[in-house]
């Protein structure tokens, strides 16, 4: 990820970031909380009771007019028109090529109300690409600034924030939201979130951020909450298997190859991307991201090598320790001959080739 | 947090005189600064290093970090117990997290290290603690 000139970007939480002792590390422009007592322990008080994460970074941008939902439908893969108001979904803001200018996930308000949140390296390109690729009566707003964003996550986490609002917590299914007071504050609670737990996401003013924050810490404690930085939100991301932009998406993979055929909807309509993406569905991938377990000793990383029989057959996009599972894991672009579960090949670590196989993923995945 | 008995490098690296050979592991402010080990990759013994050689990696949950021997010398001991338990670096870096133990070639070589002053002074002047 290239980091823009100039000063770190800060979010409204910074000052309680760096007086609770979190280890603070510039990512994508922005001064953010890596860690706090330690990506391990993070990760596990998620998996096995909660965690928070300041996701202020993230953007929002807000499609509002009577053509919200055509501009919608027109920028992304996924079937916006299938939302009901009040349902997220995952999709992906495509280019011409089926590439990914990112991924996003798309609120719907009203019939002419739509949000979409983005990833915070990706803000201005993106808002550049939507207002450049749609016509019509439709405002695109940028409402970045204006919007703090907190996660609670963990099996935990529906009684942690039921002692924080009214709202019926119960009621929110996963992958949808509700607006409502937090802490006595207009908030949007949606049950989604980017470790592969239950969980939600609470935007709202970022001048009530770090009361919230505070207020979660003390809701959380008795059932051990911690609070968590970017490390272990990436470990659990991994583990859930989530795309990463930048490493395992980006502009140069298509929706297909990257193995989210899901977010595709090639019946819905036109949309940018479609024409390359209804060929390459027809005709096969060449290459196809995959999730692999280390079955020797070692860590994968991204742009590790990973070769079958000494040939060159893709590369890793992310790698590392999977904490909850007590393996090493990684996801990679490989040849599509190569990408049935079960497939061994080797990453090579350090001019090393080390055995590792294909896994059914996600590599975890919650009770319901 | 830099006892007083060994020599330090400007890696990170700590190496304690045992006779003729240097016991050798990574500082506090080392371990630190990498967060959670969960990899730590030995080399085998009898291989010969040479002063400031690579000679293993640690890992983070995050990052790869090369291991720099603190004295030229061929290598007698390799700490296998990290294998399993890696984070035997984070809890007790100066002890059971040690990594390998070196016959040292030249022990002048030693004088070419920090002692624990300097390497705090070091670690001052680096903007670490």
């Amino acid at each position: 990820m290239s980091a823009p000139e100039g000063p770190l970007k800060q979010t409204p939480l910074n000052a309680v970031h760096r007086q609770t002792g979190a280890k603070m590390v510039p990512f994508g422009g922005w001064d953010m909380p890596v860690q706090y007592r330690g990506i391990l322990d993070e990760h596990k008080a998620v998996r096995g009771a909660a965690g928070i994460f300041d996701v202020s970074h993230m953007g929002e941008v807000e499609f509002r007019g009577p053509a919200a939902l055509e501009a919608v439908q027109r920028l992304t893969s996924n079937d916006a028109s299938r939302l009901a108001v009040g349902q997220v979904q995952y999709s992906a803001l495509t280019t011409e090529a089926g590439t990914f200018v990112d991924d996003l996930t798309v609120y719907k308000f009203a019939d002419d109300h739509y949000m979409a949140t983005v990833n915070a390296s990706n803000i201005d390109k993106d808002f550049a690409w939507m207002r450049d690729h749609t016509k019509g009566n439709v405002e695109i707003r940028n409402q970045s600034d204006e919007t703090a964003l907190i996660a609670l996550q963990g099996p935990r986490a529906v009684e942690i924030l039921r002692k924080l609002t009214p709202l019926d917590l119960a009621a929110i299914k996963y992958y949808w939201f509700a607006r409502g007071k937090v802490l006595g504050q207009e908030a949007i609670v949606s049950r989604t979130g980017y470790t592969g737990e239950d969980g939600f996401e609470v935007y709202l003013k970022p001048g009530y951020a770090a009361a919230l924050w505070n207020a979660l810490l003390e809701a959380g404690q008795p059932f051990g909450l911690l609070p968590c930085g970017l490390g272990a939100r990436d470990t659990l991301r991994l583990e859930a298997k989530m795309a990463l932009y930048g490493n395992d998406i980006d502009d140069r993979h298509t929706v297909l190859e990257a193995d989210l055929g899901w977010i595709l909807k090639l019946e819905k309509g036109e949309f940018i991307g479609k024409p390359a993406l209804a060929k390459q569905k027809a005709e096969g991938v060449r290459r196809r991201l995959v999730g692999f377990e280390m079955a020797g000793r070692g860590i994968a990383r991204s742009h590790y090598k990973i070769l079958k029989n000494g040939q060159p057959i893709g590369e890793v996009t992310s790698g590392g320790p999977a904490p909850w599972l007590n393996s090493n894991i990684g996801l990679g672009y490989v040849l599509a001959e190569h990408s049935a579960v079960g497939t061994a090949f080797d990453i090579l670590i350090r001019d090393n080739p080390v055995p590792a196989r294909v896994v059914p993923t996600p590599f975890y995945k919650r009770k319901r | 947090m830099y006892p007083a008995d060994l020599k330090y490098t400007k890696e990170h690296e700590w190496i304690r005189v045992e006779g003729d050979k240097g016991r050798v592991g990574i500082t506090h402010h080392a371990q630190s600064a990498l967060g959670d080990v969960v990899f730590v990759e030995l080399p085998k013994l009898g291989r010969r290093l040479k002063q400031m050689e690579t000679f293993g990696v640690v890992e983070s949950v995050k990052a790869v970090s090369d291991l720099y021997c603190p004295a030229s010398g061929e290598v007698v001991e390799a700490n296998t117990t990290l294998e399993g338990k890696p984070e035997l670096v984070n809890q007790d870096c100066y002890g059971a997290g040690w990594m390998i133990v070196v016959k040292v070639a030249d022990p002048k070589e030693l004088n070419k290290l920090m002692d624990a002053k300097a390497y705090e002074a070091y670690l001052a002047a680096e903007g670490g603690h």
